[in-house]
């Protein structure tokens, strides 16, 4: 029962990377009818986001090391602790928090200039084009951040308050000792409330409207005199910036390395797939879906008796979705057919 | 097509078959003529004639034709193992076994088309990969890879009485080693085989339906065609071109590892199906052999070289020009990589022969005698 | 004279529209049989559920004496069923010449043949019948050209080329003369008088008036998913029933 509890959030924090990620994929399918595969370094650049507002909070001076007297030794201060003390101190250790402010405009701009720049010139070209030049662009993402950051993972730690553990088997009346890292239960609230705020977004605005009907039938509201091209350069943002903030908020689960995005985008079409193209309630479920069997696959008890299965079970569970039910979970007749 | 069919096979073949094998002469000047670059420009030339034949001809664009690849690789090294060193068994039951797997993954994906058929590809080969990391580790020796040992049974080769007693036994064909130029010529043979097949394909009623299908696949089911079987057979076709050069590429070097069946490997085919030029019959064969050139260009380059290239400008010039180009070599190829796939999607879908082909009515209407009778008609028709 | 083509109790209901109400209908061989009928009353449908591409809710469709319904369409085609589609449904990257060739190798290929090493070029008797066809349908000097690039005047024509070239026991022709000029239209109405096409057993949904009295041995009138009237040209026009489903639909216009 513990394990099974534990297992549990962990597939949830997992879906919800995937479901966040499939999210933006599914906007952009249903709206602009993109498929893009470089959603995956929009959430790579979110984590990314994270890592370099760490870097740039500190800065770092090379001051004497007062608490060694018998020689002369140096070391880095970050500027924000010289200059504000623990203040300083206390910014530097809320770091990936305070990077979402930085990582929303950051983030909405270059959704801003992908579709401005590339991906609306591919509106009117073949899937499997649009396939390739987003696949272009994203091998060039992650070698400029390779270029840049390095290869390997940098850990991008979580504010000392919450980098302990919530005591919650005590919470749901089990083993008093069953502990699950603070982090990853606000990541999974956190995800939780974008995806209800992309819904109420969608659902109580009148661009929501505008956006739910294009989803529908994508030519009767371009005959409305709807401005379509703009609703779409911002639908576009909107999705990178979900993506984004999945990123940053994952910076301190898992330390972000340049093919992160890869990684996860695979697994991520996968779920728009099982979910039904252009059904973003579908995205959503089967994100969670995929994350929490692919979670309780690698429970020793399930491996043991079909060895590997963890690591094959969402690409199995997708082919046999899409050969049982072609359509996804959710999704809606002869979308994304050609 | 009809136009094309006006020059023969035979000629094309013995026009092709010369080039190929005086490949060590012509790439001297460009520097490529070492056997290494010239064993991949034939394997991954396979590789790519192969999946054009799929690509190309039906339009299904499969994200995982790496996994044919791996598993040709895979055989291969076993029947290294288990039966003889020769290469010919290894090839053949190379192609047997990818093609086998290409029958199930592709029966399987065929039941969806469009961008569903590319994601099921897709999921196929990374349950592949991932088995091969884990689960199938007794048949892939997960990530050490696949290799020879001295004490490997060789049934057929110990029947013959050859027993290995240093070190570990070389891949052949009868007698003659695959190391170096020899080992060229075995791919550029199968290299020639592959395309000759290829070209047959192209030429044949078979794919001319193909064609239709990729055109209108609809129209097909209504003209009284089951595209089904179709579509199956190309793809279990660029199945086993795909294990050929996997089986290939183990002959040269018998060591099989799972990143060969990546998807970005996959991706890696498809590009340079596009660089050359998707649906035709050269195309692809050139957009293998300019990337894997440009990859060992690119990814051999450093910043002290760059310097000595870059030592004709001013000071200042060069360090910038050396900064900028240092972020596309070495580790950086796969930028360049990327900035290639870019640049021919976005400019030029239809690859390098498109190009040409630009080039060559460019000239032509200089010279004016660029108006063939097509367009001179449809003018008359106009009057 | 025999039925060739049986459709018997016919219903087809999409969501709460009854596009199709108990349709029942037969064509006799050698006739060509022209379905009229105002916007929506379901011609269209009625074609389609006839060639596959839908599956009527009852009724059956008989055709040879052959249970249609369920068939697919490439099967349906090699029965002797064959389709000519209002918007051109052509290859457009091929070339006129194997557009041509395909319907032909489809009528000898049967629905799969796996011949890779045959060259197209020893496809004599199949390249001289598409030439043939195509000169047929005053086509043969674009043989060379892509289907895509032609006018749609020349699109139709090669649709009907297409369908002919395969012989068909019964040709359905889903408004033929559709957006053509009156030229084109009055050389297609000849084109489907005269020479092999004048023979072959026709089912032609129209518009034009003056193509269905032209060409028509019998008329039905389809309206509101019924067939309301059948019979010769001269019974058409003085039939109120009919006057008044046209009628109706011009009140709506």
């Amino acid at each position: 029962m513990d394990a099974i509890l534990i297992q549990l959030l962990n597939g949830l924090d997992k879906g919800a990377a995937y479901a966040l990620i499939a999210l933006g994929l599914t906007l952009a399918f249903g709206t602009l009818g993109i498929v893009n595969f470089a959603h995956g370094a929009l959430f790579m650049l979110g984590a990314f986001c994270a890592v370099s507002f760490q870097k740039i909070l500190t800065i770092s001076k090379k001051v004497k090391d007062e608490s060694i007297t018998f020689f002369d030794a140096y070391k880095e201060q970050p500027y924000l602790e010289i200059w504000w003390g623990d203040t300083g101190t206390a910014i530097i250790d809320y770091a990936v928090p305070l990077s979402i402010i930085m990582a929303i405009p950051v983030m909405l701009l270059i959704g801003f200039i992908m579709e401005r720049g590339l991906i609306r010139h591919f509106y009117k070209r073949s899937h499997a084009e649009q396939i390739l030049v987003t696949f272009g662009l994203a091998i060039i993402i992650q070698e400029v951040i390779r270029h840049f950051f390095g290869a390997n993972p940098i850990p991008t730690p979580a504010p000392d308050v919450v980098s302990g553990s919530a005591a919650v088997g005590a919470f749901f009346g089990l083993n008093e000792n069953l502990v699950y890292p603070w982090w990853r239960l606000i990541y999974l609230v956190f995800s939780a409330a974008i995806i209800l705020a992309v819904f109420a977004f969608l659902k109580f605005t009148t661009f929501g409207m505008v956006v739910r009907a294009g989803m529908a039938d994508r030519e009767t509201v371009g005959l409305l005199g709807i401005n379509i091209q703009k609703r779409f350069t911002i639908v576009f943002a909107i999705a990178a910036l979900v993506a984004g903030l999945a990123g940053v908020m994952y910076a301190p689960i898992l330390p972000p390395d340049y093919h992160m995005g890869m990684d996860f985008l695979v697994l991520s079409f996968v779920v728009v797939v099982v979910g039904g193209m252009g059904s973003l309630p579908g995205a959503v479920a089967a994100g969670f879906l995929l994350g929490v069997l692919q979670s309780f696959a690698s429970m020793t008890e399930v491996s043991s008796l079909f060895p590997g299965i963890d690591q094959i079970i969402i690409y199995l569970v997708a082919v046999v979705i899409l050969l049982v039910r072609p359509r996804g979970l959710m999704g809606r007749e002869g979308v994304f057919e050609d | 097509m009809m136009k094309n069919l006006i020059k023969s096979n035979t000629v094309i073949m013995l026009i092709f078959a010369a080039v190929v094998l005086t490949a060590p002469m012509w790439t001297a000047p460009i520097g490529a003529n070492y056997p290494d670059l010239l064993q991949k420009f034939a394997i991954f030339g396979i590789f790519a004639v192969g999946y054009n034949i799929l690509f190309g001809l039906t339009g299904y664009l499969s994200f995982g034709h790496a996994a044919f690849l791996g598993i040709g690789s895979y055989t291969a090294v076993w029947s290294f193992k288990l039966l003889t060193m020769n290469v010919v068994p290894a090839i053949i039951l190379a192609v047997i076994v990818s093609g086998i797997f290409a029958l199930i993954i592709g029966y399987l994906s065929l039941r969806r088309s469009g961008i569903y058929f590319s994601i099921l590809t897709l999921a196929f080969a990374q349950m592949a990969y991932s088995l091969a990391y884990s689960v199938l580790t007794p048949i892939t020796n997960g990530e050490t890879g696949l290799q020879l040992e001295q004490q490997d049974p060789r049934i057929i080769d110990s029947m013959f009485g050859v027993v290995v007693t240093d070190g570990l036994p070389s891949t052949n064909l009868f007698g003659t080693l695959m190391s170096g130029y020899s080992g060229f010529y075995v791919a550029a043979a199968f290299l020639i085989f592959a395309f000759y097949i290829s070209l047959k394909i192209f030429r044949s009623p078979f794919g001319m339906k193909l064609l239709a299908i990729k055109s209108n696949q609809t129209r097909m089911k209504y003209t009284g065609f089951n595209t089904k079987p179709y579509l199956l057979t190309a793809f279990i076709i660029s199945g086993m071109y795909a294990g050929l050069a996997g089986g290939l590429l183990a002959s040269i070097d018998p060591l099989a590892g799972a990143e060969r069946m990546q998807w970005t490997a996959s991706g890696e085919v498809v590009l340079m199906t596009i660089m050359g030029g998707v649906g035709t019959l050269i195309g692809p064969l050139l957009g293998a052999g300019i990337i894997k050139y440009l990859e060992n260009i690119f990814s051999a380059l450093n910043k002290s070289e760059l310097t000595e290239i870059f030592s004709f400008m001013p000071e200042w010039l060069q360090t910038i020009v050396v900064n900028i180009s240092n972020v596309f070599v070495g580790e950086g190829w796969h930028l360049t990589l990327g900035a290639l796939f870019m640049l021919i999607v976005i400019f030029l879908p239809g690859g390098v022969m498109e190009g040409v082909t630009k080039i060559k009515d460019f000239i032509l209407g200089i010279f004016g005698k660029g108006e063939d009778n097509r367009t001179a008609e449809i003018e008359g028709e106009a009057k | 004279m025999s039925n060739i083509l049986e459709i018997k109790g016919v219903n087809k209901t999409f969501g709460g529209l009854h596009a199709l109400q108990d349709v029942n209908l037969q064509i006799e061989e050698g006739e060509t049989h022209a379905i009229i009928g105002p916007n929506g009353a379901g011609k269209s449908t009625l074609l389609n559920c006839c060639i596959g591409r839908l599956i009527p809710d009852n009724g059956s469709v008989t055709f040879n004496g052959k249970n249609m319904i369920g068939m697919e369409a490439h099967d349906i085609n090699h029965a002797g069923m064959v389709r000519v589609f209002q918007t051109p449904e052509i290859f457009p990257e091929l070339t006129l010449l194997e557009n041509v060739m395909i319907p032909a190798l489809a009528k000898r290929d049967g629905t799969f043949k796996f011949n890779p090493f045959k060259s197209l070029l020893k496809e004599t008797a199949i390249h001289e019948e598409a030439m043939a066809t195509l000169a047929d349908f005053n086509l043969d000097r674009f043989h060379d050209h892509h289907a895509g690039s032609m006018s749609r005047g020349d699109k139709r024509r090669l649709e009907l080329a297409m369908g002919l070239i395969q012989h068909p026991t019964l040709l359905l022709l889903d408004e033929p003369t559709a957006g053509m000029a009156r030229h084109d239209t009055n050389a297609t109405i000849d084109l489907l008088k005269s020479g092999k096409m004048g023979e072959m057993t026709k089912v032609i949904i129209e518009h034009d008036m003056h193509v269905v009295f032209s060409l028509a041995d019998r008329i039905s009138v389809l309206a509101r998913g019924h067939i309301i009237a059948t019979g010769t040209p001269e019974e058409i026009k003085n039939d109120p029933k009919v006057k008044e489903a046209y009628l109706g639909e011009q009140e709506d216009e």
